[in-house]
């Protein structure tokens, strides 16, 4: 359709179209190069950055699950600065908005690491405070409130790139946290991060990854997701990117109803690595049949009964 | 170069029980293919089983563009891959990670494989040229759990079976008639794919005899092209005396074993 429109823009990011790569799923773009045209997709979250390079935790990492996957690789990353310098080149051939996923054992640590990217070419800084994965920082900065209002206002202070905070689902009161980002000044806010869980091997009565807990994604968290992006985006005036469970253009359609501006796609590039670019198609082949033409006429449109 | 493919299954055979042969016509990984790679595949549509899994090349028929899986049903996966017959479709993504390093110059090779492990290494002696000397090495727990012995027979120089009960041929761990061939044989090349245990014995059993050795990993595997970091095992960061978590599907599952760290 050619007068349909589909770019979107969060507190000053522009996107081509709301389709995003979600952290953690994507590494640094070059593997999914070789399967889709990065070009095409709205933007990239990479892989979580932190300050110094992380080795991550000890194998397996990943159980399946049924309908999703737990997954225990606590932040494996090779540090901000390797990030910029090896990764950045590449991913900038690509005219597709870049995120640059944080994520910190101390308040001091995600000041650091957005004033190193203040002068990187990155579109926007997503602060990760939601990672289960991790022994400091992450989950303890995101699951109260507190926490949450702490790391933004101290990023925010020096951080001159859209700031978006991506929250944990391990919280009794999610609203709460979001509004504790936009207070403190945050653009936007993404959700859902991974729900903590447990995968047990009966045989050997332990648990199947090597680091006992683990972070489930997959179509088995998308109600979670669904309802959560509903009440922060009714809690809240800054734009909500929702993901959890993404398959295909109708599970986006969903979340778009549900209040999402955007949406991020994550374990479904694991066994589809064209995924991101299937949900974009189904988005637009929905809005098509829809009659639709710009995505405002189906963000927040969900009527409760 | 891999690619993702809606492929068809030609052939489908019963190994063992509880271990399948399947033969899938697919020009792209049959030309491309090469021994100790891997494909990923869906098992079902089963939306419930969201993850591929990543199974190794057994086997590549370059005239018939065909190539061929060997699995044991393991779980869930296998279970429905076992249930796949003549006919059928598969999506399968590959060929996938690192391969063994074939080089014509080594004369005198030793390939030793243990119970399942022992697949992509049929495939390897298919490839290597008639020049070059094999002895494969292949350990079961018993008789009964013997695969494709003929197969090999037929494609190495020299077959040696290993039963931990000793139910067949000589009766204790394969390694041990590494350990014992080692002094009289003059290998300039090991190439093993089984059991972590085993893996970690043969590198040990290479490195005292100052054998150069590759080894084929396995793990658990999230997307199978590099991006998750799931599949991680512990290799030694060059120059350094530190290490890192490398990715099996990528930099592997082929690793030489003087850069793997056994825990």
């Amino acid at each position: 359709m050619a007068n349909m429109d589909l770019q979107v823009e969060i507190s000053g990011l522009k996107l081509k179209n709301p389709v995003i790569a979600a952290s953690g799923t994507f590494g640094f773009g070059r593997e999914y190069a070789e399967y889709i045209d990065l070009n095409k997709i709205g933007g990239i979250s990479v892989k979580g950055l932190t300050l110094e390079p992380r080795k991550g935790n000890p194998p397996p990492r990943i159980a399946e699950t049924p309908s999703g996957i737990l997954n225990s690789v606590g932040l494996q990353n090779p540090g901000v600065d390797a990030f910029i310098k090896d990764e950045m080149p590449f991913l900038r051939q690509y005219d597709t908005a870049i995120i640059a996923n944080v994520a910190g054992n101390t308040i001091s640590d995600y000041c650091r690491i957005a004033e190193k990217l203040n002068d990187a070419d990155v579109d926007a800084i997503e602060v990760n405070v939601s990672c289960p994965n991790v022994k400091e920082g992450c989950l303890a900065f995101g699951s109260s409130a507190k926490g949450v209002a702490e790391v933004t206002s101290s990023v925010r202070k020096v951080c001159k790139k859209p700031l978006i905070v991506k929250l944990t689902p391990n919280v009794s009161n999610i609203s709460e946290i979001a509004k504790a980002a936009e207070e403190q000044g945050a653009d936007a806010v993404s959700l859902i991060n991974t729900i903590l869980g447990l995968a047990i091997d009966i045989h050997t009565k332990r648990p199947v990854l090597k680091n006992n807990f683990g972070g489930l994604s997959g179509p088995a968290v998308k109600p979670v997701a669904l309802r959560m992006v509903y009440e922060v985006s009714h809690s809240v005036n800054i734009p909500v990117i929702g993901m959890g469970g993404i398959t295909t253009g109708e599970d986006a359609i969903e979340f778009f109803l549900a209040g999402a501006r955007a949406v991020m796609v994550g374990t479904a590039n694991f066994a589809n690595p064209k995924a991101c670019i299937e949900v974009l198609d189904g988005i637009a082949l929905y809005m098509k049949n829809c009659n639709l033409t710009r995505l405002d006429d189906i963000v927040g449109k969900l009527e409760l009964n | 170069m891999s690619g993702v493919f809606k492929d068809k299954i030609v052939d489908m055979k019963m190994l063992r029980e509880d271990i399948f042969r399947m033969t899938i016509l697919s020009e792209y990984i049959s030309s491309n293919a090469m021994p100790g790679q891997f494909v990923h595949v869906k098992c079902g549509d089963d939306s419930e089983m969201l993850l591929r899994r990543p199974i190794s090349i057994a086997f590549a028929d370059r005239e018939r563009k065909t190539f061929d899986i060997i699995f044991q049903v393991k779980g869930k996966g296998t279970g429905h891959l076992a249930g796949k017959k003549a006919g059928d479709s598969i999506d399968i993504m590959g060929p996938l990670g690192k391969p063994f390093d074939i080089s014509e110059s080594n004369k005198n090779i030793a390939v030793v494989g243990g119970g399942i492990g022992i697949f992509p290494l049929l495939f390897l002696l298919n490839e290597m040229s008639k020049s070059q000397r094999t002895v494969s090495y292949l350990g079961f727990r018993s008789k009964d759990l013997i695969v494709l012995a003929d197969d090999f027979s037929r494609l190495c120089s020299r077959l040696e079976i290993a039963t931990e009960d000793g139910s067949e041929g000589y009766k204790g761990f394969v390694t041990s008639i590494l350990e014992n061939h080692l002094p009289s044989e003059n290998f300039d090349m090991i190439y093993t794919c089984g059991p972590a245990p085993m893996l970690k014995k043969v590198s040990k059993i290479a490195e005292n005899f100052g054998v150069l050795c590759q080894v084929s990993l396995e793990q658990r595997m999230g997307c199978g092209i590099g991006t998750c970091l799931v599949c991680s095992c512990k290799t030694k960061v060059k120059d350094k005396d530190d290490w890192k978590y490398s990715r099996v599907c990528k930099d592997g599952p082929v690793f030489w074993s003087s850069d793997i760290i056994f825990d």
